[in-house]
């Protein structure tokens, strides 16, 4: 529905925006699902240090990517203060553990730029899109499938 | 197109039903003295498939299912009786609809040869069972309730042609017929007048929908048979109210008492009435349609499991909210109230009531699961040769719907294996003195919280000498090992080993009941094999009622609490000094009873903990991997032992290696559930297992 929503004006699109290390990051709206408070997680073997482990989202296991950790700026240290942003991806559910939920923007798809040729940070490969404001504010735009552990093969 | 295949799609479903009320029809009919019902019920089925078929255009389907159905209208009729070499035709010819329509659903060519054998066999049989091709035509005389004799039919010729009065009912419509179909039909058999008749349509302020009160009233003048006019309206027999009355006779008159024809009924005009059951027809010997229409299913729906499944999640968090209230409620220091007690036991049974009816939703009887195997039996008994009869016992016991899924392809080899190799040939039976019908029977019961399924037969038993010298030839145990008469049976499930030393063509196909085990084993399950020399062999699996529930233990490990499937676990103890002995620079071994058993330290396996944990201040966990092999599993403590849910960790992450799923506790915390089996193979202390470490990729 919420897709749907946010299809409805062309040229326009709504995104959530967020805080990760004194950095604005968003994500396109129909992608989440919901936000909520950090709770602990339950760690899972042989996981990629980014993955902070694994929370239950009413009845369903659903894991938590720390973005900080993935996007190189250095583990989180989560606290009651840190927030999980609960999102859908190709029929997987994923937790993305951010700093602070800061808004929901409207965006001229006119704003959306690609990301410059700056030096190889590892940041780059994860982020699609910046989007410029009026007031001089940027926000980078996360590309969900990047961001998220690669499925593994099941091996039995 | 999508919409097509949807009505399709449910065309299948329910011709699966369809085939399995025949197949148990048929074996019905097995018995001397079967009630005369189940052919009525056994040719329903038949007829419903070829109706569904005829609609799709699936034409292999339709003819053989006319073919059938013609023979089996002449066992309705009693012109051919139900002898074995009869049934046996029967049961194969069911088996082959049932391939034809797998092969349809499939869109896959069918097994041409077996079915043009089949044809002839059953045009063999009608050529003997009827004299004259009026048989073709039978089925609708009979349908119209004929041979019952409340609506004798005239045998009198006359002008060529019908009256027809057509009043469909509500149903009609809702079914998705449509009548003028019906009408366009009916004048492809001759010059058709065809006039509405609105007198009973109510005017608009009570007119309602689901009232249809158009009634038609058709004059065709034809040379064809009132049963072909019938059989235009077969499919909407049961939702509308027709009357056919050949053109001479007083339309709307009453049967004629007369006698039923025997001549060819090809060319005489009848008068035949097919109307629903009414009240005043209850006590006819006509078979009611739910009767018919296949036994003793009751009323159902269909539901899909994805919203059992959510279901079952809410359920899962209300169980959690509740323990939290209990909580807060302890907290807040009100729980020596009696009335705050009683309501949370109150929630709390309920909660419970409700999680286990959710359960039985999912359960099914295995009865879908024991009836294909007769199917199994007949074909390995025909590809060996022998003669075997199957006995089932309590198909009634029912387990969760996944697990029926999954219980089909180890059951079949099994039963496969048990006719190959369990029982002997019939003079080898009867040279010892037993019936050349060997006997399989196939049950199942509930015990102490698990389903028992018991596959034995009373052939000659495992002979052990043989297996031993096959095993000893693979390499699978060392020459002169001393092995007691269970370890040798234990050996036929090992990877490898296959009894038979050609390759048969029925269950010598390279994989062995090595996967029946690991098959059973991933269900939860574990088989169990006894046989007596002389006596038989039976192979006993025990599963847990559900793949939903696991019986764990829980178990702490560096702060984090996991669950270990309680079926893999052995002995559980405090490791004792004295019975530790270390091996290399890590390598540590238990000796238990005369038994060296490696000892894995589960900690360090996960990469929880970097340097190997001290051995005494834990617990070992005794458990047995596949081939028998055993393991003890080094953990910091034992919590609890209970039921825990399974959570899929696949859906929303991928595979853990060691990790067979999720649960979720009862503080809402989510356990990992490990997998015994991978653990063991992956752990790097165990050398020698062949098989490779495949998680370790991951």
């Amino acid at each position: 529905m919420l897709q749907s929503m946010s299809h409805n004006t062309v040229g326009k699109s709504d995104v959530v925006a967020f805080k990760l290390a004194e950095q604005d990051f968003c994500i396109d709206i129909g992608l989440v699902r919901e936000i909520r408070g950090w709770s602990p997680t339950t760690t899972l073997p042989h996981a990629p240090d980014y993955v902070k482990g694994v929370i239950n989202l009413r009845g369903s296991v659903v894991t938590v990517v720390d973005l900080s950790a993935r996007l190189g700026f250095g583990a989180t240290t989560p606290s009651q203060r840190h927030v999980v942003i609960i999102a859908m991806h190709e029929e997987r559910v994923v937790g993305l553990l951010a700093d602070l939920v800061s808004d929901i923007v409207t965006v001229n798809d006119g704003n959306i730029q690609p990301v410059p040729d700056i030096a190889l940070t590892h940041a780059r490969e994860f982020i699609t899109g910046m989007i410029t404001f009026d007031d001089g504010q940027i926000l980078r735009k996360i590309d969900l499938s990047q961001v998220l552990p690669i499925a593994r093969e099941e091996t039995a | 197109m999508a919409e097509m295949d949807e009505i399709q799609e449910m065309f299948f479903d329910e011709c699966g039903e369809l085939l399995e009320g025949l197949a148990n029809g048929l074996r019905q009919m097995d018995q001397p003295g079967y009630d005369k019902e189940t052919v009525h019920a056994v040719f329903r089925a038949v007829h419903s498939i070829k109706g569904g078929a005829a609609a799709f255009g699936l034409n292999d389907l339709v003819t053989f299912a006319h073919r059938f159905e013609t023979v089996l209208d002449l066992l309705r009729s009693d012109r051919l009786e139900a002898d074995p070499a009869l049934m046996s035709i029967m049961h194969r010819s069911s088996d082959c609809l049932a391939d034809l329509v797998t092969a349809a659903r499939q869109s896959s060519e069918p097994d041409h040869a077996k079915r043009e054998a089949l044809l002839t066999e059953l045009d063999r049989i009608m050529a003997d069972g009827g004299d004259d091709d009026a048989i073709e035509f039978t089925p609708m005389v009979i349908d119209i309730g004929a041979l019952d004799g409340e609506d004798p039919l005239p045998g009198l010729a006359g002008e060529a042609g019908f009256n027809i009065h057509f009043i469909p009912d509500g149903d009609l419509y809702r079914s998705g017929n449509e009548p003028a179909a019906l009408f366009l039909a009916l004048a492809k058999l001759g010059e058709a007048e065809i006039r509405v008749d609105s007198d009973f349509v109510p005017p608009l302020s009570d007119w309602s929908e689901d009232q249809p009160q158009l009634r038609w009233t058709i004059i065709l003048h034809t040379n064809c048979a009132a049963d072909e006019i019938a059989e235009i309206f077969e499919f909407v027999e049961d939702c509308c109210e027709l009357h056919v009355t050949p053109l001479t006779a007083e339309p709307d008159g009453p049967p004629k008492p007369d006698e039923i024809s025997d001549s060819s009924p090809g060319d005489i005009p009848e008068t035949a009435q097919i109307n629903p059951p009414e009240p005043a027809q209850t006590d006819s010997a006509r078979p009611s349609r739910p009767a018919a229409s296949g036994g003793d299913s009751g009323a159902t729906i269909r539901v899909s499991l994805a919203r059992v499944d959510r279901l079952m999640n809410m359920i899962g968090e209300l169980v959690i909210k509740e323990a939290m209230l209990a909580q807060v409620i302890q907290t807040a220091g009100m729980s020596e109230d009696p009335d705050v007690l009683a309501g949370l036991d109150a929630i709390g049974q309920l909660a419970g009531d409700i999680q286990e009816s959710v359960m039985a939703i999912r359960a099914q009887p295995l009865k879908l699961v024991f009836q294909r195997m007769h199917r199994i039996v007949r074909e390995a008994a025909d590809a060996t040769g022998k003669q075997v009869n199957l006995v089932t016992v309590g198909e009634e016991t029912e387990v969760d719907k996944t697990m029926i899924e999954r219980l089909i392809d180890p059951l079949t080899h099994m039963i496969r294996n048990s006719v190959d190799h369990g029982l002997e040939d019939g003079e080898t039976r009867q040279a010892r003195g037993k019936p050349a019908e060997g006997r399989i029977t196939l049950s199942a019961a509930h015990r102490s919280g698990r389903v028992q399924i018991e596959v034995s037969d009373d052939g000659g038993g495992i002979n052990r000498p043989k297996v031993r010298e096959i095993a000893e030839e693979r390499g699978l145990v060392a020459s002169g090992a001393s092995l007691n008469p269970a370890e040798i049976d234990q050996l036929l499930f090992m990877p490898g080993f296959s009894s038979k030393t050609e390759v048969s063509a029925l269950s010598g196909r390279g994989v062995g009941l090595d996967v029946v085990r690991r098959e059973i084993m991933d269900l939860g399950g574990r088989v169990m094999i006894h046989s007596e020399i002389g006596q038989g062999t039976t192979f006993s699996i025990a599963l847990p009622l559900t793949l939903a529930v696991l019986e764990g233990m829980l178990i702490q490990l560096c702060g984090e609490t996991m669950v270990l499937p309680i079926n893999a676990v052995q002995e559980t103890m405090r490791a004792n000094p004295s019975m530790l002995h270390g091996v290399g620079q890590d390598g540590r071994l238990l000796s238990n009873r005369g038994d060296l058993i490696p000892i894995i330290d589960l900690a360090g396996e996960f990469g929880l903990r970097d340097c190997p944990a001290t051995i005494e201040g834990g617990v070992l966990i005794v458990i047995e991997a596949d081939n028998q092999k055993r393991s003890a599993l080094l953990v910091d403590g034992i919590i609890d032992q209970r039921q825990v849910v399974i959570k899929s960790l696949e859906e929303n992450y991928g595979h853990v290696p060691g990790v067979s799923a999720a649960t979720i506790l009862g503080d809402g915390k989510i356990a990992l559930i490990i997998d015994p089996e991978e653990v063991v193979r992956t752990s790097s202390g165990d050398h020698d297992r062949a098989v490779p470490a495949a998680a370790a990729q991951g």
